[in-house]
């Protein structure tokens, strides 16, 4: 059977259409009809059939260690808030929450912690994402909307993509960019980012500017477009207020080619071609992401690119605007339910006139706080400072994800009462739980996401939770029921939220003052047959738009008391983390291509794996050999922070000067892969946005005695024993997990085959080695079956793992696998069958072939095969060879012609 | 097809003899007139099938490698069951024991080897057997049909070859190895106790590193019923066949004034130094070396045939060989030193349940030496290695897994990949 689902990793909210067969997901493909994509699916989107199943799924509530039952779990959780609230007063409760929640349960969780528990501290990991994103929108149009959708990028003549691997991070819309490129020979595209990145692929013209110099380069343009008359006069006339201070702050600085080119360390040649695009075109996207966002200035940043589109009215058109695109899937559900501490409710903020008596009367909340609450960073440091109490951390991995992320560690391994929702049974963040609540997993749950493009589509529980796990708006109500707002929480069903959340949008909207634009009180009616059949539809959706509205501020009426939108005066600032003498490298962070967040989920699909296997960094050549560090090499980041142990990829791709790590590796993968730990938690002062694209390291090659790889079945329990290792790295497969390893250089020599001996029960049955280079390779087996494998020297040696890995799930090696099994690969060469000529080891399915082929006696087997020609002893058995041969092929004949 | 006029004869229908025919026969020059002389009674036989016969894996007449009447339409003369007496280098004739006469033009000296004997108290009894012919096969396998016991002397090739024909004929077979382990010319020791299991496993007892005494007579003071080992040990057995080497067959030569060491001296031609006269074979030494196995000889045959039908052939040189053994179900191939040099890399494959074993020897990236047991496969591929002299080091990390594994390695040059920026 088959259910149309939204996909649960990046931004753009693709359509999935998912087949369920016999309680299983057998297959996913893209749903064709989806706006956001239109049949297409990335590599992470493709396999997410191949990330479910129940195993190292958190099946059941947790107290204290303890397994109990939800009735317990629940009656702790709420005592505990309680005796929290009764005693420090509910400012000391906190929820940090996640844009992997779908909007129901942000909206439940937002409502109980502000309106009911009486916190203002509930804040998101889209902290981390966008949240300058949503400030610099916020400054300029007043509210949090994106203008733009995704059709824009077809249409329009100049795409900038600042500070954004779109080939990684949002696949699919890069294939519709490509596409439409292909289409329209006059699309150019501009890439502007420190990396070259695959995303470069589709440049026209590449723009490799120095770390954190965007606001520079954009003021740089308004200046540009103001010099060149290419300012839209009119439209700034009309719709606008704040272009002489704006370009007073861009001129502030010097604005020739020249001083710019040199402050962002660009080709003049090149940097003028990009102005002149700009400023020349009317149908201009810019499409920026969190190479823009996790920046102390990143809010600037964002108005910094929104000036040069309202300066020259490249927006509320076709194939126009400043386009933010999210990482997460619900990062938009969250800011739309306002589930961010400065937020309220309902693109309400604390200081919105009368918003604060609209959302009391709307909740018939007892308890709404009277201003904003604690952003992330600030957030975990009122925890480690004691300020808060309790904290309710709900899918999300924050140890792994926060800067500073070892203050993270301390922050919550000192808060007296932490509640963690989690699906996974195994993560960083747990690890710190006083409570553990099982949670619903992608496939279980019902309820609405909203793309990059205000699109919000429904994503469909196709398959029941394991075990004792339960939906997050479900824990949430259970729980706010138990502190006695039953009436307020009296959700039976996702839709029952999702109409309140509708309604509240609405409420009291347009009633004087500043309308506000997130909108969807059409919605607000549906019944559970049309909320189950919801179509995917942009907001607003209201009864004047009841299909929604694909383009926003078409008519230049913006969000703000004057309607006028407005040009901030930006001044750029320099990072805050600086290099120095001792940490000489600047370190950006990002995703990589086929892995999710902390790959609770995508590390569980070994083809996702594949793409990039270990936590790495990518140097330059100079810095790598300056450091003594080469290619393939392990090596170590560190600076006053915290430490990186990863592999060393050395390219031309990464500047001179520049580090990038990936954020996804944590300790369930290796043992100091986490890059949020060489972060300093400086952030934006608008946003809050940490700067977690420039931080400052040094690099030192990681003392190591030797590297090695080891496959150890999956059901032989892992490796306990891996505390005395420099390094290890976890990489799941279908039948085996695969480790790298290297142990200590100052350690005494590794007996490799005796510690594999003694971690798995299992004695080397079969080894190899080249004693001189260091070399080893053996392999454990229990009644012909494939326990372990290992391999002692450089990764690089190692054989494709595919038919290894499906040998761990043979029942028992045959003869001729188990000879291969320390190649660990097939033969390159065909069975030749057993060996009739022992001389010249030719086999009998080789001699079979040449008989067939017309070689009718032993001499012309000989001239052809040379078998036979030296001690002749195999003569015989040619002979009967040939007999056997010739008495075949006339049965064959023999059928033939009966 | 022209033909010479001359008359070759060769001494000798063995394996060299016979295949020297073969060769001769095959050349467009052949002479018209041939003579073959063997001192047993058959037609040419494949002497290396004695053992699976003896061992009962195959019939009497598996081992023929030409009937009679073969001969005879080639145009040959087969003498079988003479043996020559007296050669007379003047004249250009030689005599058979039936005083047969035969003049030549060319001769050639086939004569092959003897068993080496130990030469200690009791060697005349009977009931002490040597293995090199179907003679020897013959009576082998009557004793066998007695059941009983048996010592074989010597664990090399030919004393295990005939030990499992004798154990699979159903007798109890002790082997008696002088060596440190079996095959200790071919073997290292891994290999050799890897064989030793196995061949025990079999039921054969395998004595090494043990020295003869003496034989003992039974109570009719006529027949062997006892080995005496030097540590004291006795072996009561109903028969002894005696497997310590082999001692070139120069009598003949000797009384022709030909030089002479350990076998009949010969040039790169295997010309002896009178031109008439040429020998090959076990019977031959070359540079000091003499033969006992079938690849070197085979080489000898190219050359020595096409000079024989007027060919200037490329003269033979010594190679290194490598030894193989196919004792039903048990391979074993190797070649060059056994003891590694303080300056060889030693590569070693151990998977003792499945009985695999390889261990190669590198000097300077270059293989040298190679044992392999269970899993010969890769046997000639690492043999030619060695012959071409290459640098395997780019190839290193996948030598012990043979040419597929290792050879692109090999064949991709030697640059690093820089990554696409």
């Amino acid at each position: 059977m088959q259910h149309h689902t939204t996909c649960p990793y990046c931004g753009v909210g693709c359509g999935v259409t998912a087949t369920i067969e016999d309680g299983v997901m057998t297959g996913v493909e893209g749903d064709r009809d989806h706006p956001a994509n239109y049949g297409r699916l990335c590599v992470k989107g493709s396999a997410l059939h191949e990330t479910l199943g129940d195993h190292g799924r958190l099946l059941a509530p947790r107290v204290d260690g303890r397994e109990v039952s939800w009735d317990d779990a629940l009656a702790e959780v709420t005592n505990r808030l309680a005796a929290v609230r009764e005693r420090h007063g509910g400012e000391a409760i906190a929820g940090y929450l996640s844009g992997q929640l779908l909007t129901e349960d942000y909206y439940a969780a937002n409502k109980l912690f502000k309106g009911f528990l009486g916190s203002p501290h509930l804040d998101t990991n889209s902290r981390l994402c966008m949240a300058s994103a949503v400030a610099g929108y916020k400054r300029a149009f007043g509210a949090d909307a994106v203008p733009c959708n995704y059709e824009d990028l077809e249409e329009a003549e100049l795409v900038v993509l600042v500070g954004s691997n779109l080939a990684w991070n949002h696949p699919v819309l890069f294939q519709r960019l490509r596409t439409a490129k292909q289409r329209n020979s006059l699309l150019r595209v501009v890439v502007i980012d420190p990396r070259v990145t695959d995303t470069c692929e589709v440049a026209d013209l590449y723009l490799p500017l120095k770390p954190g110099s965007d606001a520079r380069l954009f003021n740089g343009l308004l200046a540009f477009m103001a010099d060149k008359d290419k300012l839209d006069a009119v439209y700034l006339e009309r719709h606008t207020q704040g272009l002489d201070d704006a370009l007073a702050a861009a001129r502030d600085e010097a604005t020739t080619l020249a001083g710019i080119s040199g402050d962002c360390e660009l080709d003049a040649e090149a940097l003028e071609t990009f102005y002149y695009w700009f400023a020349s075109q009317l149908h201009v996207v810019t499409l920026y992401s969190q190479g823009v966002n996790q920046s102390t200035s990143g809010t600037d940043k964002c108005n910094a690119i929104i000036n040069c589109h309202l300066a020259g009215g490249k927006l509320g058109l076709p194939g126009a605007g400043p386009f933010s695109i999210t990482g997460q899937p619900n990062a938009m559900g969250g800011r739309e339910v306002g589930g961010l501490a400065n937020q309220l409710a309902a693109h309400m903020d604390y200081h919105t006139p009368g918003a604060q008596a609209l959302v009391t009367e709307f909740w018939h909340a007892p308890h709404l706080p009277e201003g904003p609450g604690l952003k992330a960073v600030e957030l975990f440091e009122a925890i480690e400072r004691g300020d808060i109490q309790a904290l309710w951390i709900m899918a999300t991995n924050p140890v792994v994800s926060l800067p500073d992320a070892d203050q993270a560690k301390r922050a919550l391994a000192k808060c007296p009462l932490v509640i963690v929702s989690e699906c996974m049974a195994d993560t960083d963040t747990l690890a710190y739980a006083d409570i553990v609540l099982p949670a619903s997993s992608w496939a279980e749950k019902d309820g609405t996401v909203t793309n990059s493009e205000r699109r919000i589509s429904r994503q469909r529980g196709m398959l029941p939770p394991p075990g004792e796990a339960r939906h997050d708006w479900w824990i949430i109500t259970q729980v706010a029921k138990h502190l006695g707002y039953e009436e307020a929480f009296e959700y039976c069903h996702p839709r029952d939220i999702f109409v309140e959340h509708a309604r509240l949008s609405g409420y009291a909207n347009r009633a004087d003052g500043v309308p506000r634009l997130f909108d969807i009180s059409a919605l607000a009616e549906l019944d559970h047959a049309a909320y189950d059949a919801l179509a995917p539809l942009q907001w607003p959706v209201t009864a004047e738009v009841p299909r929604g509205t694909a383009r926003l501020f078409e008519d230049g009426c913006f969000a703000t008391p004057d309607g006028r939108a407005r040009l901030v005066a930006v001044t750029p600032h320099a990072p805050r983390q600086a290099v120095s003498a001792a940490h000489p490298l600047r370190l950006n962070s990002g995703r990589v291509r086929d892995q999710w967040h902390t790959m609770t989920r995508t590390g569980r699909a070994p083809r996702l794996l594949n793409h990039r296997a270990e936590p790495y960094v990518d140097l330059h050549p100079d810095d790598a050999r300056a450091a003594g560090v080469a290619d393939g090499a392990l090596a170590r980041l560190h600076n006053a922070h915290g430490e990186a142990r990863v592999r060393a990829r050395v390219a031309t791709a990464q500047r001179r000067g520049e580090a990038f790590m990936p954020i996804h590796w944590n300790a369930q993968f290796s043992n100091a892969g986490r890059v949020g730990t060489l972060f300093a938690a400086h952030t934006d002062p608008v946003s809050g946005q940490p700067e977690t694209k420039h931080g400052a390291v040094a690099l030192a090659p990681l003392a190591i005695a030797e590297e090695a790889t080891l496959l150890v079945a999956s059901d032989s329990g892992g490796l306990s024993e891996r505390a005395s290792l420099a390094y290890w790295a976890r990489m799941p497969l279908h039948h085996a997990e695969r480790w790298q390893l290297a142990s200590d250089a100052g350690a005494s020599s590794h007996d490799w085959p005796t510690w594999c001996a003694e971690q798995f029960g299992v004695a080397a049955t079969l080894w190899c080695e080249d004693a001189t280079s260091g070399r080893l390779r053996a392999a454990g087996l229990r009644d012909g079956r494939l326990v372990w494998w290992l391999m002692v020297g450089p990764p690089s040696e190692l054989p494709g793992l595919a038919w290894l890995d499906a040998r761990f799930g043979d029942i028992a090696l045959d003869a001729e696998q188990r000879r291969r099994v320390l190649a660990g690969c097939a033969s390159g060469e065909a069975d030749t069958g057993p060996v009739v000529c022992s001389c010249h080891q030719v086999g009998a399915t080789s001699i079979r072939e040449a008989i067939r082929g017309g070689d009718t006696d032993v001499d012309a087997l000989g001239a052809r095969l040379a078998c036979g020609t030296q001690c002749g002893s195999c003569i015989p058995e040619l002979k009967s060879l040939l007999e056997e041969e010739v008495a075949h092929a006339g049965t064959d004949e023999a059928l033939e012609t009966a | 097809m022209s033909a010479n006029d001359e008359h070759l004869v060769i001494v000798g229908n063995g394996m060299a003899g016979h295949r020297l025919l073969e060769r001769v026969l095959a050349h467009p020059h052949r002479p018209r007139h041939i003579t073959i002389l063997g001192d047993e009674p058959e037609t040419a036989y494949n002497r290396i099938l004695l053992s699976p016969w003896l061992a009962g894996e195959m019939d009497r007449s598996a081992l023929t490698l030409r009937e009679r009447d073969w001969y005879t339409a080639q145009g040959v003369t087969l003498i079988a069951g003479e043996r020559v007496t007296a050669i007379d280098r003047q004249a250009r004739t030689l005599t058979t024991d039936q005083q047969r006469r035969l003049g030549y033009d060319q001769l050639v000296l086939a004569t092959g080897s003897q068993a080496a004997r130990p030469g200690v108290p009791g060697d005349d009894l009977d009931g002490i057997h040597t293995f090199r012919d179907l003679r020897d096969g013959e009576r082998l396998a009557r004793l066998a049909d007695t059941g009983g016991r048996a010592v074989v002397l010597g664990g090399g090739l030919l004393g295990l070859e005939a030990a499992e024909g004798l154990r699979k004929r159903g007798m109890t077979v002790s082997v008696v190895h002088r060596g440190p382990h079996l095959m200790n010319r071919q073997l290292d020791a891994t290999a050799a106790g890897m064989l030793a299991d196995e061949l025990r496993a079999r039921g054969l007892d395998v004595i090494t590193g043990a020295r003869l005494a003496h034989y003992g007579a039974g109570d009719d003071g006529r027949h062997v019923a006892n080995v005496a080992l030097e540590d004291g040990t006795t072996l009561a057995t109903d028969g002894v066949v005696e497997a310590i080497g082999i001692v070139p067959h120069i009598d003949l030569a000797k009384t022709l004034d030909l030089a002479t060491g350990r076998g009949i001296q010969v040039d790169a031609y295997l010309s002896t130094h009178d031109p008439r006269i040429s020998a090959l074979g076990e019977c031959c030494e070359f540079e000091g070396t003499t033969y006992g196995l079938i690849e070197p000889i085979w080489r000898q045959v190219e050359v020595l045939a096409a000079r024989l039908c007027g060919d200037t052939p490329a003269p033979y040189r010594e190679l290194p060989c490598a030894t193989k053994l196919k004792v039903s179900g048990i391979s074993l191939y190797a070649f060059g030193p056994i003891t590694p040099a303080p300056e060889h890399d030693v590569l070693t494959y151990h998977d003792p349940q499945q009985g695999d074993y390889r261990r190669l020897l590198l000097r300077d990236g270059r293989l040298e030496g190679a044992v392999l047991y269970g899993d010969t496969a890769a046997g000639p591929w690492y043999f030619q290695c060695a012959l071409a002299g290459q640098d395997l080091s780019a190839g290193r990390q996948a030598l012990l897994f043979g040419e597929h594994d290792a050879q692109p390695l090999l064949d991709t040059p030697d640059t690093l990949s820089e990554e696409a920026a």
